[in-house]
């Protein structure tokens, strides 16, 4: 009988497993004993890390997307037909336009989303970068910004971590470059009690914000926005003076998770080491989606979906598990305009960023375009 | 009846525990606890310095020798 793959989500975990099964299963796609198709929201595919160069004006919109068809192998019928539920007892996935699709083996690749409107006052009176029109709005607010109080406001859980000292330390150079810096007052809130998740990072950020004079508030959870008063308040009963709110919204996972019932939040209870569903032998979670308490990024979804190409691989060619995924993620950090450093670890290896350098830099800007590799699982 | 939620944050290293903490605490009902566990060895003091601090409630820290348990009331 044909081992039919179900992929819903057509982001990058899902493209990097759509396109990896067709590198290794030619010949049983060729003979038909398994097929591969994909459900998606879009008909294109979004670089999600390039939105932090936009409000800058760094990068071209052009540059971000690609026919997400043209990006996931021919082999592999791609619907543009969001999933409404999923039902795992039954092997049985349903979508918007009515249509029931069955499957042998699932993949839930369905990711996450922003909620800025689970605070009150967030959506009228912040800016933030994590989607294009969004980082447009943040570019034209930033355009005509002529000094004054800036918020760089951060809200768990959210995707990328690093991406909010990115914004910070970019923030600062492109002011600077402006020449409005000395006329504007950076202050950095972070939920925690430090600058960052990652205590080597955020042993690192400290005296980096201290150097450029970067204020912060740690500690600090939104509670509301009040766009005519221009204050954010947080949890903690500390409120701060704005005239730029800058925030990383508070993060969810999609709709359907929660509709189907398979996950608070809309993330999807998945064993850390074989990324299956708990209780579950055929339905893979990868990326965003999954509940691991690991970073919600690009390259923890491409570790992820590369373990899972071996493992379906090799139980549907071999019938046994190839390997665990081991926590692994990357991170570049972009520490200006024209610095940039990196960091690694996984389940065992504790983090330890080295000194920015324009090299790294320049590698993060080469790897914006290296990145179609890695969404056709070639890289 | 009170619900208790299970996030096993042993060895990992981003978000954190007291990241994962907060972002669920967003998902569940007022009286509600959370037991995190973590081979973070701040967790035993984070938590209980944030959980005082939004006015939460904490149950009890336990020191199991290569984890800690720590379990919070949301009382908000």
């Amino acid at each position: 009988m044909a081992n039919r793959i179900l992929i819903v989500g057509g982001g990058l975990a899902g493209t990097i497993i759509a396109n990896g099964l067709c590198r290794q299963l030619g010949k049983q796609l060729r003979s038909g004993d398994i097929s591969i198709s994909m459900l998606g929201t879009s008909d294109q595919h979004l670089y999600q890390p390039g939105l932090l160069y936009v409000p800058f004006g760094k990068i071209r919109e052009s540059e971000l997307f690609r026919d997400q068809r043209r990006v996931l192998d021919n082999r592999v019928p791609y619907a543009i037909d969001p999933a409404t539920n999923i039902d795992i007892e039954a092997k049985k996935v349903s979508t918007k336009s009515g249509k029931v699709y069955d499957y042998d083996y699932l993949v839930i690749a369905t990711g996450s989303r922003l909620m800025p409107q689970n605070i009150p006052g967030m959506e009228e009176g912040a800016h933030w970068f994590y989607d294009l029109e969004s980082a447009r709005k943040m570019r034209a607010a930033l355009s005509e910004f002529e000094g004054g109080k800036i918020i760089v406001n951060v809200n768990a859980p959210h995707k990328c971590p690093v991406a909010p000292l990115e914004i910070t330390f970019m923030l600062y150079d492109y002011l600077e470059e402006k020449g409005v810096m000395d006329k504007t007052e950076i202050t950095y809130t972070y939920p925690i009690g430090r600058l960052h998740a990652l205590e080597p990072v955020a042993e690192w950020a400290k005296p980096a914000m201290d150097q450029l004079g970067i204020k912060y508030e740690t500690f600090f959870n939104t509670r509301e926005v009040d766009p005519d008063a221009k204050t954010i308040t947080s949890e903690e009963e500390v409120t701060l003076d704005y005239d730029l709110l800058v925030t990383i919204p508070p993060h969810s996972g999609a709709q359907v998770i929660t509709d189907s019932g398979l996950g608070d939040g809309g993330w999807v209870p998945t064993d850390r080491y074989k990324l299956l569903h708990e209780g579950s032998t055929n339905v893979f979670v990868c990326g965003d989606t999954t509940n691991i308490p690991i970073s919600k990024a690009g390259s923890t979804a491409h570790f992820e979906a590369d373990t899972i190409v071996d493992n379906l691989v090799s139980l549907l060619t071999e019938g046994h598990w190839a390997r665990h995924y081991d926590g692994k993620v990357f991170c570049f950090i972009e520490t200006g305009m024209n610095e940039g450093t990196y960091v690694w670890f996984n389940y065992k290896t504790p983090p330890s960023p080295g000194a920015p350098s324009q090299m790294i830099h320049w590698f993060k800007l080469a790897y914006n375009r290296l990145y179609w590799l890695s969404a056709r699982g070639l890289l | 009846m009170a619900q208790r939620k299970l996030i096993d944050a042993r060895g990992a290293f981003c978000p954190g525990p007291l990241m994962e903490l907060i972002a669920t605490l967003k998902l569940i009902e007022i009286g509600d606890e959370i037991e995190v566990l973590s081979t973070d060895k701040g967790t035993a003091a984070d938590v209980p310095e944030w959980v005082a601090k939004v006015g939460h409630e904490m149950v009890e820290t336990v020191d199991h020798g290569d984890h800690w348990s720590v379990v919070v009331r949301k009382a908000k």
